[in-house]
């Protein structure tokens, strides 16, 4: 089946409960009631980093992870359990806590549900874990080892998660790779008050995430966490911004809301038309890497190294 | 033919600017995430001094959680300044919040008869532990939270009473230096007698803060700010502040790490608290 042309986004920004993960299932049940409601079903949704538990947990990790399989079914019941859910397939994203028999990691897995069916397409593990600061995340978490791009019913999509997206080269790998539009679950806790209107570091998310669209003619779907936990306030700002760079939709820092798009899939070829940079880096990475380190080609130029 | 030249700024001492009105945002949802979501104490007690800083916390609770659920608690000691009474008196009519005055002279001289010989530090701080001791009490009372009203630069330069000015749950100020904490002030409509007198902990007759430390609020946050940021002591000097005070700070910064901490706890098994049970606050 060829990819769909456009498709209609949802973007879950809420404060889940510390270590509730009932309570924060009921909270997505009663958010999912909402969309599945809507006039024309929502193709996609996304939940941030961490939601069904909050981000900061340290040892109770362990306590509260989840294994794919199992919240994949959750998931599935607790949409399908709403009016009109079963109208069309919806393909979920969600951030969690992963207990992968007994190793633990900082996950978003990307689920196809359908009528009576679902499907995990694809798992991420967060590769860059935040382990500076406030965040100590490698204490208790292992790292993830691949970035990949997989095939989707909208095309080839990537996940990134938080510290994984602040790294330029994560990005135009995934693109690289294919990915057509990059979804970034994400757990921020907001510093820097020195600008004016909005937070430092929520500034550095809106640039990051426009110069990847324009850089490589992709979406970018970001969510974020809200809310505080123990004084570190998560700063939402969930954004959808299209391959020209252009915000479609974006968050408050504070407070949980839901954010809606409806994003043509076609306005990726118009913007690498327009500003082919992808193209040239196809061409002109193997130049790039190859007087340093031949073997560092492997696999990031798919049509160079197989 | 010679170009223009545009030389590089010199470096310069940092300006702590802070986007009050953002900050202010922040710091009412703080509050209420902590009082009303976390806890379900919808309510705030205060220890008002006359000062700046819970002046600040007092604005910022009564914009979180409605002025008639802000109580404010002056705690004069015989020997505190008429001033700090009449002074917190602004805040609260400006507020329009509950208060109340609870002298601590009894309970203070209470003990301190038995100590006739205490100097002045001893006799501070038993007035510091003695507040807390009150606003504990009204937070029973009440059902109301005590609400901290350190800055940042205190808790540095460890220029406050252990375990009595740093005690209560919930502090929204503890992150701004007293720079940060006057330019809230002004946003949030402070009265102005209020946010320009000169800082004082009125433990002791004339005291101000500027003559305990040895220096000025507005230099020490410059330099805290600097060596927060992990910058060596000659690059602070390079920004124009002299050795002396760089010197000063650093000593202040190096010899009250303790009491930025929890007690230290014998460690002497594989689940110590804090060190290998970890769990968040509010989990």
């Amino acid at each position: 089946m060829p990819p769909l042309p456009s498709l209609k986004v949802a973007v879950i920004q809420f404060k889940p409960s510390k270590g509730d993960v009932e309570a924060n299932l009921a909270t997505l049940g009663s958010v999912f009631a909402q969309l599945a409601n809507a006039e024309r079903p929502y193709d996609l949704i996304v939940a941030p980093e961490a939601a069904l538990t909050g981000y900061f947990l340290e040892g109770a990790v362990y306590e509260r992870a989840f294994e794919a399989e199992t919240l994949a079914q959750r998931l599935a019941d607790l949409w399908r359990a709403q009016p009109g859910a079963g109208r069309a397939p919806v393909d979920l994203v969600l951030g969690f806590y992963e207990n992968a028999g007994g190793t633990y990691y900082n996950s978003a897995l990307y689920l196809q549900i359908e009528r009576t069916t679902h499907r995990i397409i694809h798992i991420h593990r967060k590769m860059f874990l935040a382990t500076y600061g406030v965040f100590d995340e490698e204490r208790f978490l292992s790292r993830g080892r691949r970035l990949q791009a997989f095939d989707t019913r909208f095309g080839r999509i990537a996940l990134l998660i938080c510290e994984d997206a602040w790294h330029a080269i994560s990005a135009t790998l995934a693109a690289m790779r294919g990915a057509r539009m990059l979804i970034v679950p994400s757990a921020s806790p907001g510093r820097g008050f020195a600008t004016g209107g909005e937070l430092e570091s929520v500034l550095h998310w809106r640039n990051v995430l426009r110069s990847y669209a324009v850089e490589h003619g992709i979406f970018v779907i970001y969510a974020g966490l809200a809310g505080f936990e123990g004084g570190k306030g998560f700063t939402g700002s969930s954004a959808v911004v299209d391959p020209f760079g252009e915000t479609l939709v974006t968050a408050p820092a504070l407070g949980a809301v839901v954010l809606s798009a409806e994003i043509d899939l076609s306005d990726i070829e118009v913007a690498r038309a327009r500003l082919p940079l992808l193209g040239d880096l196809h061409a002109v990475l193997p130049d790039l890497l190859s007087e340093d380190d031949p073997e560092a080609l492997a696999g990031v130029a798919p049509e160079i190294v197989l | 033919m010679s170009l223009p030249v545009i030389e590089a700024p010199a470096l310069r001492a940092p300006a702590l600017h802070i986007d009050a009105a953002l900050a202010t945002e922040w710091l009412i949802a703080f509050l209420r995430d902590e009082l009303v979501e976390r806890r379900n104490i919808p309510r705030a007690v205060i220890a008002l001094s006359g000062g700046v800083d819970s002046a600040v916390v007092a604005f910022l609770c009564a914009r979180a959680l409605g002025p008639e659920n802000v109580h404010c608690i002056r705690m004069p000691y015989r020997t505190s300044s008429p001033d700090s009474l009449v002074d917190a008196q602004t805040v609260i009519d400006a507020l329009g919040c509950p208060s109340r005055t609870i002298e601590i002279s009894a309970a203070v001289d209470g003990y301190l008869q038995f100590e006739p010989e205490a100097g002045p530090r001893r006799r501070g701080n038993v007035m510091a532990r003695t507040r807390m001791i009150v606003l504990f009490d009204q937070s029973a009372k009440l059902g109301a939270l005590p609400v901290g009203t350190g800055n940042k630069t205190e808790r540095m330069m460890g220029y406050f009473t252990w375990h009595a000015d740093d005690s209560p749950p919930v502090n929204p100020i503890g992150d701004l230096f007293k720079t940060q904490v006057w330019q809230l002030a002004k946003h949030l409509g402070v009265p102005e007698r209020v946010i320009g007198k000169p800082p004082s902990a009125d433990l002791e007759a004339d005291q101000t803060d500027e003559t305990d430390l040895g220096i000025t609020y507005l230099q020490a946050d410059r330099i805290l700010s600097l060596m927060l940021e992990g910058f060596p002591d000659p690059k602070i000097v390079a920004r124009g502040f002299s050795e002396h005070e760089v010197r000063l700070v650093r000593a202040r910064v190096e010899s009250t790490h303790w009491k930025r901490h929890l007690p230290t706890t014998a460690m002497l098994s594989n689940t110590a608290i804090n060190e290998f049970y970890l769990r968040p606050v509010d989990y």
